[in-house]
């Protein structure tokens, strides 16, 4: 049976040429990079020319990358310690409804030890507006954190806005930019982000490694002590294969930016054209323009998510749903409700993200499956042919 | 996102291969039952000769497992007395299947339920012809 794989905002495969990369590093070059003899040298050379290159990929010097274990420990840290080292100037947090868990959580744990916290709403493209953001501010307003662009809509946030914003107050400005590395530029600068989360399993390289970029100068303090790893700023020994193919990883999707994401996007509108013309009462969430491209966000009216997915695994695709019967929640996707859309429709959500294995054929074979799985579910509701007959009345 | 259904080839064939799967244009009595909290819902129809289930179909906007309990329970109570059919519950749904994840379980309960309540919609409906059958012939109900 044939294999599509639709779901890279969850994980990658590791790009071949990242593994081969990687593998000196697990058999033959074990030295610590902390060690000061030949075996730790060799290896402490290559993590800093892997830094020297994650750096120049996000527009940043190397001493202001510092290597986590991935998006959620760089989330947690970035807004922990902008929060704790500026708790003397104020307490006060600003997010917004439809960041990833590891923002949202982070603040909610941080408000019960006694911050205060704004969670800005989204618009119906789950967009933060920058006015919201403008008016959010208050004195005692240290930390902002609006992520880059959404990991379950692909909607991309007006973060260049609110992070000057957040610059001409003196207030510490976080993106979370775990989807957009490899999609869409990510520059520090362009970003206006004194703080910056990346993953590397999001782009190709293994799961376990991650960045929090901190700018120069930034008021922020480890949360994590130890030894002086990562100048202090996150100690523990080196994920030295990790941190290897985090920077050919990145090197890698700098250098297609471009080609890879114009492929990507011209993939998903065949998606989403496809699916358009061939089955009704079909919506596509997200902004129109200001989107990822590699990722379609569909809500099919009448169709149970998790029922959905089971249908496309039997036929080999690999996709995730808002459902809430996917996770262990027993709520559907908190970005699609706070969108405003409807618990039932939240529940028949489908998230196709693309990457660099998928194809045309793949896209094709996908619209072929789709539709008679869809007629089988509709058929057996017990709502769609009310609806229908409804909406004939209508 | 738990694995256990995916393993399990009797629910998977259940799904894709739903038995008794629709509605009864005419039935004799309906039913329905849903999980607000999760927004699944199943619609019993049946069909009853003297005190027998001739027929049951149904209809399900649910997650696999709803899909898989409601045609397990059609097959187990299918040509049983209305009695017999009332003792199958959600323990012998979930045997048939040989086992639910535990998060699942619930979804168990909804075909039975539907189904109380298609009997109880039948048992009404009876009611009310016999009362129609009674006056008709001008005796007391």
């Amino acid at each position: 049976m044939k294999k599509v794989y639709f779901d890279h905002s969850a994980t990658t495969p590791v790009h071949p040429i990242v593994a081969e990369e990687i593998i000196p590093y697990i058999t033959g070059k074990f030295g610590n990079p902390s060690s000061v003899h030949f075996l730790g040298r060799e290896v402490r050379k290559a993590v800093e020319a892997a830094r020297e290159k994650i750096a120049q990929g996000i527009g940043a010097k190397p001493e202001e990358i510092v290597f986590t274990s991935g998006g959620t420990e760089s989330d947690n840290m970035a807004i922990k310690g902008a929060a704790y080292a500026n708790c003397r100037k104020g307490n006060h947090i600003i997010t917004s409804a439809v960041e990833h868990h590891a923002v949202l959580d982070t603040c909610e744990a941080l408000k019960e030890e006694g911050f205060t916290l704004t969670v800005l709403p989204v618009d119906k493209y789950g967009m933060v507006s920058l006015a919201a953001v403008a008016e959010a501010i208050k004195e005692q307003t240290i930390v902002i954190s609006i992520m880059h662009t959404n990991n379950e809509v692909g909607t991309i946030q007006p973060v260049y806005d609110i992070g000057r914003l957040a610059r001409e107050k003196g207030i510490l400005f976080h993106t979370d930019a775990v989807q957009s590395m490899g999609k869409i530029p990510v520059h520090v600068d362009d970003l206006e982000a004194d703080l910056l989360t990346i993953s590397g399993h999001k782009f190709y390289a293994p799961k376990g490694i991650g960045v929090l970029y901190i700018r120069q100068g930034s008021n922020w303090q480890p949360v994590s002590h130890g030894g002086s790893q990562e100048r202090r700023q996150r100690p523990g020994t080196e994920n030295v294969s990790g941190i290897i193919a985090l920077g050919k990883a990145m090197e890698l999707v700098v250098s297609e930016l471009e080609e890879e994401s114009q492929r990507l996007a011209r993939l998903r509108d065949k998606i989403i054209q496809g699916v358009l013309e061939r089955i009704p009462h079909v919506h596509v969430n997200g902004h129109p323009i200001k989107r990822l491209p590699n990722l379609v966000n569909l809500t099919i009216e009448f169709v149970e998510g998790e029922s959905l997915l089971f249908s496309l695994d039997m036929k080999g695709i690999a996709a995730s749903s808002g459902s809430a019967c996917t996770s262990d929640s027993t709520d559907p996707s908190h970005v699609l409700l706070s969108m405003g859309i409807s618990p039932q429709n939240a529940q028949g959500s489908l998230r196709l993200s693309l990457g660099r294995d998928n194809n045309d054929e793949d896209v094709e074979y996908f619209l072929d499956v789709l539709a008679p799985i869809i007629d089988r579910l509709r058929a057996m509701s017990p709502f769609f042919q009310q609806n229908m007959i409804r909406l004939r009345l209508d | 996102m738990e694995t256990g259904i995916h393993d399990n080839e009797i629910l998977i064939d259940h799904f894709m291969n739903s038995r008794n799967l629709g509605k009864i244009e005419d039935a004799d009595g309906i039913g329905m039952a849903g999980d607000p909290s999760c927004g699944d819902y199943v619609k019993v129809y049946i069909k009853v000769d003297k005190v027998h289930l001739t027929d049951i179909k149904y209809e399900v906007f649910g997650c696999p497992s709803a899909v898989a309990t409601a045609s397990v329970f059609s097959e187990l109570v299918k040509g049983k007395s209305i009695v017999e059919a009332q003792l199958i519950d959600n323990h012998d749904i979930v045997e048939a299947l040989h086992g639910l994840p535990e998060q699942k379980l619930h979804c168990s309960c909804m075909a039975v339920e539907a189904f109380d309540k298609a009997v109880i919609d039948w048992v009404m409906k009876s009611i009310a012809n016999s009362k129609e059958e009674f006056e008709s012939l001008g005796l007391p109900f």
